[in-house]
């Protein structure tokens, strides 16, 4: 059948599994981390035990969701090496917005939006991460002056805000173009979703094509 | 400690709304004039006594610190310092604790609603069933004074004994004091009691004894008087002009309403997003052209 003929694998269950075990962490560490960060939402503290069990949870959280992200970067820094084509993509990004691709230079696996999603998110993951374990008393509270561990408090804070912000960003965009998600749950998009968003990309793939 | 005055409370961490604060107390000091002191600890063992704790036995390193540190425990500290002055050799020990800061750092770093609350006569108390144990107000505390217990992650300090203050009592150590180094009573009147003993000093010869009540944290409710009020600093360390860390200040201050705000604002900008330009769906043509690509190569 044609239509058969007509899907693209995106995703290896292993690059879905990872992807997945990620996204939940950071939403519990969101939302564990957002509990502490202002009054307003301490209430988010009891969807993980209470504010003693969010103190202690949200730092172990971090660092088996460190080292899943690092998975994702093993798997996917390649693909989101910058080009002068992703500099042409981003100074036009409002026909983007407007759901007009036509009028900016075809992408390949992934647009130049999502590259920078995926930059910022590794920059972000390594502020956090370093902010956070200076953070962890229980674990670390000896080896750092205060006035570090204050420091440590500002960066962390500042960082997870920008960090929720691009996953809001990452979240909308997978909404919002529609036929993307199944990418990362079946592992596969149709060569229409292809060529309407990534046709440098689909290119490519039906060269290889035997 | 227990939160025993529950109608008079200026301050509850982590909490945006007023809490109970009907009624109107007078605010209090704990005046220690190290002068008087004669380093005989008396004050140490009363704290441990009245709050019934225990410290650990320690060893001695040489210096009469003992222990070397304040602790979950050790609530008060005698802090012992020897320098010279103008070739005259003089023993300065001050008895170290929290100093009750009228503008707390420790309340505003905390993030658990209650842990960390002020009474309107101005005493800062730890309410340690709702203390989650992150540190923050180690973080926040301009002069390192609480203490994280390794036995179950809670924050330690001293409470100026607001359960004897509750009941009209004087805190332990005052009660204990052989010199009267120590005096307990309404701020105005623990400030004209300094001025008086100030006054004496200046008389003997000490031209910069004055009042460690130190404005940037709002003057305290712990106060010193000191015979050399212009380097605080060669008492162990006591900090000239404390004030809650700029670091302290943005992390705890405008920016986290501002960031949340920032928060909220990005969520509801990608709706509006949606409900103006709808779905990015992938039309007929595209799957043909797709289709046609594929069929083209294989040709
Ligand atoms: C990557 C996603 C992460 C997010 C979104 C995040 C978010 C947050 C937020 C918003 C706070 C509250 C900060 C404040 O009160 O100002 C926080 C606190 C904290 N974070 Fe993270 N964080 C992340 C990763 C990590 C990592 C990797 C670690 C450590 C290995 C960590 C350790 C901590 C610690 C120790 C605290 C303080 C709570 C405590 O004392 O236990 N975080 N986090
Ligand atoms: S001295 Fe430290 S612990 Fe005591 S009230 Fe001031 S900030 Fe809080």
């Amino acid at each position: 059948m044609a239509e058969h003929n007509n899907i693209l694998d995106r995703y290896t269950p292993g690059a879905r599994l990872n992807h997945w075990i990620n996204a939940i962490l950071m939403i519990c560490l969101a939302l564990s981390g957002m509990s502490l960060f202002h009054p307003s939402l301490y209430f988010l503290s009891d969807l993980f035990g209470g504010g003693v069990w969010t103190r202690i949870i949200h730092p172990w959280m971090g660092v088996v969701a460190m080292l899943s992200f690092l998975g994702l970067v093993i798997r996917f820094w390649r693909f989101n090496l910058w080009t002068k084509d992703d500099s042409a993509w981003m100074k036009n990004i409002n026909h983007v917005m407007s759901g007009d691709e036509a009028k900016v230079p075809e992408a390949g696996k992934y647009n130049a939006g999502q590259k920078l999603v995926f930059w910022s998110l590794c920059v972000l993951t390594i502020l956090l991460l370093t902010s956070g374990l200076a953070l962890w008393d229980s674990q670390f509270g000896h080896l750092l002056t205060i006035e570090q561990k204050r420091l440590a408090a500002v960066v962390h804070a500042l960082s997870a805000v920008a960090l929720i912000a691009v996953v809001i960003t990452h979240i909308y965009a997978a909404i919002w173009i529609r036929g993307t998600i199944r990418g990362m749950t079946r592992g596969s998009v149709t060569g229409g979703w292809a060529w309407r968003h990534h046709r440098k990309w689909l290119r490519e793939e039906v060269g290889k094509a035997k | 400690m227990a939160n025993l005055q529950s109608l008079d409370i200026r301050r509850r961490s982590a909490t945006t709304t007023t809490p109970p604060s009907q009624r109107e107390t007078v605010p209090i000091a704990k005046l220690i004039d190290v002068s008087r002191c004669i380093g005989c600890k008396a004050c140490q063992s009363a704290c441990l006594e009245w709050n019934d704790l225990r410290e650990e036995i320690g060893v001695n390193v040489g210096v009469y610190d003992n222990p070397h540190d304040l602790t979950e425990n050790t609530w008060t500290l005698m802090r012992f310092t020897e320098i010279d002055v103008d070739g005259r050799f003089e023993w300065l020990i001050r008895k170290d604790g929290c100093m009750h800061c009228d503008d707390p750092g420790c309340l505003k770093a905390c993030p658990a609603p209650g842990a960390i609350v002020q009474y309107k006569n101005g005493i800062v108390d730890f309410v340690s069933e709702n203390c989650i144990g992150c540190g923050y107000c180690v973080k926040g505390c301009p002069f390192n004074i609480p203490r994280i217990s390794a036995k179950d992650q809670k924050a330690y300090k001293c409470t100026l004994c607001s359960d004897r203050v509750a009941v009209g009592q004087a805190p332990a150590c005052a009660k204990v004091c052989p010199t009267q180094a120590i005096s307990f009573g309404t701020k105005s009147d623990m400030v004209a009691w300094a001025d008086h003993r100030i006054a004496d000093l200046k008389e003997r010869g000490y031209k910069n004894a004055g009042l460690y009540n130190p404005a940037g944290v709002g003057g305290t409710h712990v106060m010193y008087v000191l015979k050399h009020l212009d380097k605080p600093e060669i008492y162990a360390g006591l900090p000239k002009d404390p004030k809650i860390s700029p670091l302290v200040e943005l992390w705890k201050g405008i920016t986290k309403p501002i960031l949340l705000a920032g928060v909220g604002l990005a969520a509801l900008a990608t709706f509006f997003h949606y409900v103006t330009h709808g779905p990015n769906e992938v039309q007929t043509e595209d799957e043909e052209a797709a289709e046609k690509m594929r069929r083209d190569k294989a040709a």
